[in-house]
């Protein structure tokens, strides 16, 4: 998978967990959950275990912490694909 | 300050009634909303029968957002959401997306136990070493006051937040404790209520102590008879009540429906002593907190037209009566009509005392008083107490003025409440 079809994915998993139509409509690899998406931030874990289930992959409690943005979360879902892959 | 305390809104989720329209012709006809559960068959329950509301998806879709039901595990704040929102628009109350909380509008809405089942998820997922895969939704629906926080967020409320639990006076007190603080002039406005989850979870306890009736799993709306000489035991229920409780003040300034008003109550406790442990009621205190809800909110004894008992089907059913009859000292003949609820909906336990509630409600403000079901055979133990022309087994048609509700759980507590009905001077 590369990583415009990581960012496809991600944004059906994130749609749910934000009330903002036009910032979801906006989503790029900037865009941050909690200041641009206004996600609650208690609903990041959840999305951590949808992320988990779509790619098949385990993140571990570090990565979790960096999964705030778009770009970080593509890049780690990239990393840990990999090393499954591997 | 002492303000004068009405309602103003009504919400409910029973067996026989999920809106208030459909409840209120439910209990006028003495419609059981008492069901066979196959789970509770499968799971080898000896009491094989209960009451649950029916809700349908679509429904439910009204009331909470996609990602609220995605991990929704908890029929009671499923049920007391529905009951809770549908009082504050019964009350003309709007749920407006404000920036800003309504500071003069809290909650009281107690429960038992929340999230039954979401607790059981979690436990097996923990021990299954899957903690992670808990996420976000655990602490919210398992936490007691899971109920209140919902609702309150909902309704954007922002004065006293707060679940109350005491078994099965919990709803009473709901009543009570939004009805003080209206009182004393710390809020303008409170919904209170119960709730009490569905399910083998929290209905298997009961079963197990042999206080819920296995001789009806094959006529199920026949299981539940308070005051019959075959009543067997309690059929669990599950359900919500809820009712808007304003100042009579702000009532009248936004031109709200007035209900009845509240007139006032008591709770105590036996204390576990004497006649009283932790699942029998203490008498002297039984008595104690019915005359002391008629001292507090006025009322002579003789004033009083309906009682909506406890009366929960077992064999305690005489021994209340007896309770009531020693606390009011009234003549055979001036006994006010006695009537439960529970023979339609069973033992709602948590919820029990908010649902009652809301029937007693619409008695007073409908004028009539709904039909016992199930007790053709009256207990003769009741019927040497008082006559059995008090204990109705069709519905009454008539205005009626004051009524007085109680709810007795376990932990020897009781909780006694008045109400009036308001004539619009």
């Amino acid at each position: 998978m590369n990583k415009e079809e990581i960012i496809e994915a991600l944004k059906t998993i994130i749609e749910p967990y934000s009330e903002d139509a036009a910032a979801l409509a906006q989503i790029d690899e900037n865009t941050d959950f909690i200041k641009d998406l206004k996600i609650n931030s208690a609903n990041l874990v959840d999305i951590v275990l949808d992320v988990e289930e779509k790619f098949n992959i385990e993140i571990d409690n570090d990565s979790m912490a960096k999964m705030l943005t778009v770009k970080a979360t593509a890049e780690i879902i990239a990393q840990k694909s990999k090393a499954n892959a591997g | 300050m002492d303000n004068r305390v009405v309602i103003t809104g009504l919400g409910v989720c029973a067996p026989n009634g999920t809106t208030i329209d459909e409840f209120s012709d439910a209990i006028r006809q003495g419609i059981s909303g008492i069901r066979h559960q196959p789970d509770l068959e499968a799971l080898n329950f000896s009491c094989q029968i209960a009451g649950k509301p029916p809700l349908s998806e679509e429904r439910i879709s009204q009331y909470f957002t996609p990602l609220e039901l995605r991990n929704l595990n908890s029929t009671g704040i499923l049920y007391g959401v529905i009951a809770g929102l549908d009082a504050w628009k019964d009350a003309g109350l709007n749920i407006e997306n404000n920036n800003e909380p309504d500071w003069d509008s809290g909650t009281i809405f107690g429960t038992g136990t929340s999230g039954i089942d979401k607790f059981r998820w979690a436990i097996n997922k923990i021990d299954a070493l899957e903690i992670k895969k808990l996420g976000s939704s655990v602490v919210i629906q398992t936490m007691a006051s899971g109920v209140s926080a919902f609702i309150s967020g909902k309704l954007g409320l922002g004065n006293q937040i707060s679940t109350n639990s005491s078994a099965c006076a919990t709803g009473v007190e709901s009543i009570m404790m939004a009805y003080e603080r209206i009182k004393t002039g710390q809020a303008r406005r409170m919904l209170a209520g119960s709730t009490s989850d569905s399910g083998p979870y929290i209905w298997g306890g009961f079963d197990a102590m042999k206080v819920c009736t296995f001789k009806h799993n094959h006529d199920p709306e026949k299981g539940s008879r308070p005051m019959s000489a075959t009543a067997s035991g309690f059929v669990p229920g599950s359900g919500a009540g809820a009712l808007v409780l304003e100042s009579l003040e702000s009532a009248l300034a936004r031109k709200a429906k007035i209900y009845a008003e509240v007139c006032g109550g008591h709770i105590n406790s036996g204390g576990q002593r004497g006649l009283g442990s932790m699942t029998a009621p203490n008498p002297t205190a039984v008595q104690r907190c019915i005359r002391a809800a008629l001292k507090n909110a006025g009322i002579e004894a003789d004033e009083i037209d309906v009682i909506n008992g406890h009366l929960t089907a077992t064999t305690k059913d005489a021994l209340e009566i007896e309770n009531w009859k020693a606390a009011l000292q009234l003549s055979d003949c001036s006994f006010p009509y006695i009537n439960s609820l529970k023979g339609m909906i069973g033992h709602c336990i948590a919820a029990s005392g908010s649902i009652e509630c809301v029937a007693s409600i619409l008695e007073l403000s409908e004028g009539f008083i709904f039909p016992n079901i199930n007790c053709e055979d009256l207990n003769p133990e009741i019927t040497a107490l008082i006559d059995s022309k008090c204990i109705p087994q069709t519905a009454i048609h008539q205005p009626i003025n004051i009524l007085a509700k109680a709810s007795f759980g376990f932990g020897d507590i009781n909780a006694c409440i008045i109400f009036k009905k308001y004539s619009h001077e």
